[in-house]
């Protein structure tokens, strides 16, 4: 009998050495590789709920939770368990079918997302051939289960907050595709295992960081965090589209956003960090998977940071930002990024194939596109800056005319 | 064979990932207390009596977001190929992808100087 060491990836022709049937092998090493990819996210969101809470704390001056567990460890399960317990409350007319299915769908696609992200060189769910793609195509099922949450709650706070989330999701969709073209254009592939390949060299959060900055900002939005977090407007929508929501349903929702925001930042990650690359990585690939967490909880404390010290927008002020700030510029980023290839190609600034891994030999494309990359950077917040001093010039100018004093904070539309 | 290991892999995800979060719901359905009364089940709007009917007519400026959304998200599908096989195009094709996206500029400065991207 032969022992089966690496379980995930010779599971199966072990199994066929050891006498299986071969069809029965495949499937179990299918089930058990779905199963592992699929808690990983699990386990480390009952982690990541504490740290967020904890992080929150101290940034607000309190300690958090310290009471469950060493630490208050174990607070998030405590508060499953309490979950568990708590009497769920379907609200009379609401589409029952539809509102038990809001909550499932929010954690399933989540899930779903892992099951393209490489973790090591050679540890991967499924390294599809159109990785993005399949990411752009599961993370738009977000908008449809905000709309069957709010729709099918029968209330009309959860409605027009679902409404408000959709217009939001649907308008940052546009430029986070578009800042996803970037890496295809410079890997020139969708599958998620060439792209991060391809920045053995350089990361391309140098190569193009403008493209990092809008798919990061974009998919802020998407997840719902702040400064985008007006679907739980608590003045206004009092929670947005969970309102009817209770026991381990908004559980359900709950758990699905944290695990988003997790999710983005492996994405991120990948996409522009470097994925798994990183010291010795060659030697052992296991330690991609190191690696990888390490940038990721970087990226994971950033968006901590920045939802808990940056204010929220305004639905008006997230509709400009998006159509009238992000969008046109990721359209000329993509012109400028792609313009920019062709003009290294043509000069010959491309490492070789054999040198593709070599950070010296990658520093003169780097430099050319980082240049390019920071000069649109400046055009375009030179561009917003004029735009908001006109905008407060009208409003110092209306103020004199109604012999009032000039608006202090003159931010009102940006 | 291998390609198609890999859209088996996403066919097995696509049916288990659904239990993860229904195992939950479930458990907690088979241990919960389940005593409704008509007071509870009414519909939460901060204690005031819902009036009228929910599902209303929505503004249209969501509806005119929805259709730029549209124009946007189907045409930039079209670039991922342009994108993938872009060391290999020639300048045509580079030319032709170019024309596709001041398509797409031109689109969105139609939207921008008809208003329709004005929250009113």
């Amino acid at each position: 009998m032969t022992t089966c060491v690496d379980i995930i990836n010779t599971l199966s022709p072990c199994l066929v050495r050891a006498g299986w049937n071969a069809d029965v092998a495949n499937l179990l090493s299918l089930l058990l590789g779905v199963v592992i990819v699929a808690t990983v996210p699990l386990l480390t969101v009952i982690l990541l709920i504490w740290i967020e809470r904890k992080f929150a704390a101290r940034i607000q001056d309190r300690i958090g939770p310290n009471r469950v567990g060493p630490y208050g460890l174990l607070q998030s399960l405590a508060d499953a368990l309490k979950m568990l317990t708590k009497e769920d409350i379907t609200p009379s007319g609401a589409d029952r079918i539809l509102f038990n299915l809001a909550p499932i769908i929010t954690f399933a696609t989540v899930v779903l997302i892992w099951a393209i992200i490489p973790f090591t060189p050679l540890h991967i769910g499924a390294d599809l051939s159109i990785g993005i793609l399949y990411f752009v195509a599961v993370g738009s099922i977000g908008a449809v289960k905000v709309m069957i949450g709010g729709w099918s709650s029968n209330n009309k706070y959860a409605l027009l907050g679902a409404f408000r989330t959709i217009a939001l999701i649907v308008s940052y969709e546009v430029p986070m595709i578009l800042a996803l073209l970037v890496p295809v254009l410079m890997a020139g592939s969708m599958g998620m295992q060439d792209l991060t390949r391809a920045q053995g060299g350089m990361w391309f959060i140098v190569m193009s960081p403008l493209a990092a900055i809008i798919f990061f900002v974009a998919n802020l939005a998407e997840t719902g965090r702040s400064p985008f977090d007006l679907l739980e407007a608590e003045s206004e929508l009092i929670a947005g589209y969970n309102i009817e929501y209770s026991g381990f349903k908004f559980g359900m929702f709950m758990a699905g956003e944290f695990m988003h925001v997790f999710t983005v930042a492996v994405l991120t990650a990948v996409l522009f960090l470097g994925g798994w690359w990183g010291p010795f990585v060659d030697q052992l690939p296991a330690l991609g998977f190191i690696w990888l967490g390490l940038k990721t909880a970087v990226v994971y404390l950033f968006m901590l940071l920045i939802r808990n010290t940056v204010p929220r927008f305004r639905i008006d002020q997230v509709m400009n930002i998006n159509w009238k700030f992000m969008v046109p510029l990721s359209i000329v980023l993509i012109l400028v990024q792609s313009f920019l290839l062709r003009l290294i190609d043509a000069l010959g600034l491309r490492p070789a194939p054999e040198m593709a891994n070599d950070l010296l030999a990658n520093l003169p494309q780097t430099l050319v596109l980082l240049a390019g990359n920071l000069v649109l950077g400046a055009i375009f917040m030179h561009l917003l800056q004029r735009h908001g001093r006109t905008l407060r010039e009208a409003d110092e100018a209306l103020a004199v005319v109604k012999g009032e004093a000039a608006p202090s904070g003159g931010l009102a539309e940006a | 064979m291998e390609t198609l290991n890999e859209w088996a892999f996403v066919g097995v995800f696509f049916a288990i990932a659904w239990v993860f979060p229904a195992l939950p719901i479930i458990g907690a359905w088979l241990v919960r207390p389940k005593k409704p009364n008509a007071l509870k089940k009414q519909t939460y709007e901060s204690g005031v009596e819902t009036v009228g009917d929910t599902w209303v007519q929505f503004r249209v400026q969501y509806y005119i977001y929805g259709l730029v959304f549209l124009i946007f998200d189907v045409e930039m599908i079209f670039l991922f190929p342009w994108a993938v096989a872009y060391e290999r195009l020639d300048w045509f094709a580079y030319g032709a992808g170019f024309l596709f996206i001041f398509l797409l500029t031109d689109a969105l400065i139609y939207a921008w100087r008809k208003r329709a991207l004005e929250w009113v």
